[in-house]
């Protein structure tokens, strides 16, 4: 961001007079303030380049997935339907990339572009809740963990302890034979397995935050310790949070189709980029077949991990004094 | 203020502080071997702070004059001892009857940076003593934050501004206004001034002072730096090694000081005049401050002190007056230094190998 950039000075200069409730003439002076933190970070992230082009990218991705009806319209083809007729050669091969299956078929008749659209809904789901539950989990934990100490800090620490030593793919594989694999298995098992390292990471921050100064003022006033975790401790760890968060969805996103793949995910017929991967296995000439949903998939954590890097060089505290 | 001996005796006791200790037990590396080591942070201190006096505490870096402050204010719970308010128990006060006593007594901390949350806005720092103790509600909260940002000396229209736009003095300024929210009876002041330029050290202490005088606040005032301790204090304690070497009032403690300890700290203090600077000798004490984990026998001080005598190895000297000084004015020193003596000459009778004790002089920390 260049030295007074005018559209920013403007910004700024509205945000403070928005949120400046006091009596009397705004002064000069008074319209230079309200540049919150969270402020600065959005406007070095607007000003990321890769980061903005990432966030196009993640949108139409989301924009895919809730409008894949429209895919089906405009093709004609219905996600699960199999056109033996049409979508497969005479001796039963996939068909490649054409005017009516423009991503080609699969291996049973399958148009590739609309699962692809239809799969990215299990994707972003799956990425959006196993990643909000994570989070969840892992702050609650790692607050009280950081906060309390001792006793509660050491169960806990076990525990986390424990859950990194599970291997992730036989629980899950067992999980889903036991109860039926579906949606749900794959947000639980995928939460189940994140939250012991988000927890880590707020943990090892309320450790360092709860011997600010501050926290020790809020609790000399007299401030109990909910409101010290949640109005002192929490808004200080948001950001590396919310960091983690953008960076997390990549993460559940592939294991979800990991599990897919492995037939321990969202079952069939449902359209899933995993499972299509995998029915592509067999069928290596097809290469339609496996580059298309590979690609989506390749494209869509790219995105995430990418504006992830770039809201975690926006939050970055080294760049935190940047006034201009 | 007048401290004299009368007033000691009949003076309103706002605060006690009788024989407290406070041990941060030193974790162990290994899981199996329990570690009995503790750093003796404060060892057997008693004070009494009378209404309307400042009390200054002097004493270098790491003698427990934040770690008192702390046990004071209830934020360390202390490991023995007992701390009065009003002439009530408050050492192991729950936190709801704890609350009660906070109105009465606040803290301002030594880092104007680190003492304010980043991520939280001036107005609502100022105002959360009133919202953890229920008091105004919306415009009236507001009224009265802004109150005291004018009384503090802050423009109230930078209500809704965070912390990282004013500079070190406004954020002290700030912490001020957050300590006098609730009318506190006393304030203890964790040097408050340490982290501030020269000339913005005067203004704060003005501030103080005229506070002071305005809502009959009494003042713990903890601070390294003595001359601005003998500026505001009616009382000054100066403690080495998580014990109180001298205390009494200021007057008397700088023109007599009878610790050695003090003698040291006092000849330390730069003169503004240099002929006079010339002549003095300053006190150059030996050695560094032993480990608090295995404090030294006796008097803590004897490793370094140049009166050192073998008494002083065996025997702890108690905080009483000595010499024809007033009972105000105490000292635990076995031989306390004489009106117009001169400690830079003298040299310890007792051998380098006996002022290392056991333990050690260097602790395991």
């Amino acid at each position: 961001m260049s030295v007074g950039d005018p559209e920013i000075v403007v910004s700024a200069a509205s945000a403070g007079a928005g949120s400046v409730d006091a009596p009397g003439p705004e002064t000069a002076a008074a319209k230079i303030q309200g540049r919150s933190p969270w402020r600065l970070a959005y406007e070095r992230l607007r000003s990321d380049r890769a980061a903005i082009l990432c966030a196009v990218v993640i949108v139409l991705i989301v924009l895919m997935a809730i409008f894949a009806p429209v895919f089906q319209w405009i093709t004609g083809h219905p996600p699960n339907h199999q056109y033996f007729d049409t979508g497969l050669s005479l001796d039963g091969q996939p068909r490649g990339p054409n005017s009516t299956f423009w991503l080609g078929t699969d291996d049973v008749g399958r148009d590739v572009l609309v699962r692809i659209a239809y799969g990215a809904r299990v994707s972003l789901i799956v990425g959006v809740v196993a990643t909000f539950l994570t989070v969840t989990i892992g702050t609650i934990v790692g607050l009280a963990a950081g906060y309390f100490g001792k006793m509660v800090d050491t169960v806990l620490a076990r525990i986390i302890d424990v859950m990194l030593s599970i291997p992730f793919l036989l629980f899950a594989i067992s999980l889903a034979s036991i109860f039926r694999a579906g949606l749900k298995v794959v947000i639980f098992v995928l939460a189940i397995f994140s939250w012991s390292s988000v927890a880590r990471i707020v943990r090892g921050q309320v450790l360092s935050i709860r011997e600010r100064e501050y926290v020790e003022a809020a609790r000399a006033i007299g401030a109990g310790s909910w409101r010290i975790m949640i109005i002192d401790i929490l808004p200080n760890v948001i950001a590396p949070i919310i960091v983690y968060t953008t960076l997390l969805i990549p993460v559940s996103i592939v294991g979800e189709a990991t599990l897919s793949f492995l037939g321990v995910g969202v079952q069939p017929p449902t359209a899933d980029w995993g499972q299509m991967i995998s029915d592509a296995q067999g069928n290596y000439h097809a290469w339609w077949f496996l580059v298309f949903p590979s690609l989506a998939l390749l494209v869509t954590t790219l995105a995430f991990n990418i504006f992830g890097d770039g809201v975690r060089d926006a939050f970055d505290p080294r760049s935190d004094r940047m006034f201009n | 203020m007048s401290v004299n001996g009368d007033a000691a005796s009949s003076g309103d006791v706002l605060l006690r502080v009788d024989n407290v200790f406070k041990h941060f037990p030193v974790q162990s590396t290994s899981l199996f071997r329990r570690s009995t080591d503790a750093v003796h942070a404060v060892d057997g201190v008693s004070l009494e702070v009378r209404r309307g006096e400042t009390l200054g505490l002097v004493g270098e870096t790491g003698c427990g004059k934040s770690t008192l402050a702390r046990c004071i204010m209830r934020l360390y719970d202390v490991t023995a001892g007992r701390i009065e308010f009003e002439g009530r128990d408050i050492t192991h006060l729950r936190s709801g009857a704890m609350r009660e006593v906070r109105r009465d007594m606040q803290m301002i901390f030594q880092d104007p940076y680190g003492s304010l949350n980043p991520r939280r806005r001036v107005g609502s720092i100022i105002g959360d003593p009133f919202s953890i103790h229920g008091l105004g509600e919306g415009h009236d909260r507001k009224r009265r934050v802004q109150e005291l940002m004018e009384l503090v000396g802050l423009n109230p229209e930078h209500y809704n501004r965070f912390p990282a736009e004013f500079s070190g003095g406004q954020r002290q300024r700030i912490g001020v206004a957050r300590a006098l929210a609730l009318r506190p009876k006393l304030i203890v002041c964790d040097e408050p001034v340490s982290a501030l330029d020269v000339s913005i050290q005067a203004q704060i202490i003005n501030l103080l002072d005229d506070l002071q005088d305005e809502f009959n606040l009494t003042y713990i005032f903890i601070a390294h730096d003595l001359s601005v301790v003998q500026h505001v204090s009616d009382r000054v304690a100066v403690m080495y090694l998580g014990k109180v070497a001298e205390l009494g009032p200021v007057d008397g403690v700088y023109a007599r000081p009878r610790h050695p300890y003090t003698n040291a700290l006092l000849s330390a203090v730069p003169v503004p005049d240099p002929n006079r600077s010339r002549e003095r000798e300053r006190i150059i004490l030996v050695g560094d401050v032993p480990s608090p984990v295995a404090p030294p026998s006796g008097c803590r001080f004897h490793p370094r002190c140049p009166k050192a005598k073998q008494r002083c190895v065996t025997e702890i000297p108690e905080l009483v007056p000595r010499l024809d000084d007033p009972p105000v004015h105490v000292a635990a020193c076995h031989f306390p230094v004489a009106d117009g003596e001169n400690i830079a000459d003298s040299r310890p009778e007792i051998s380098a190998e006996e002022r290392v004790v056991e333990g050690g002089l260097v602790g395991n920390v």
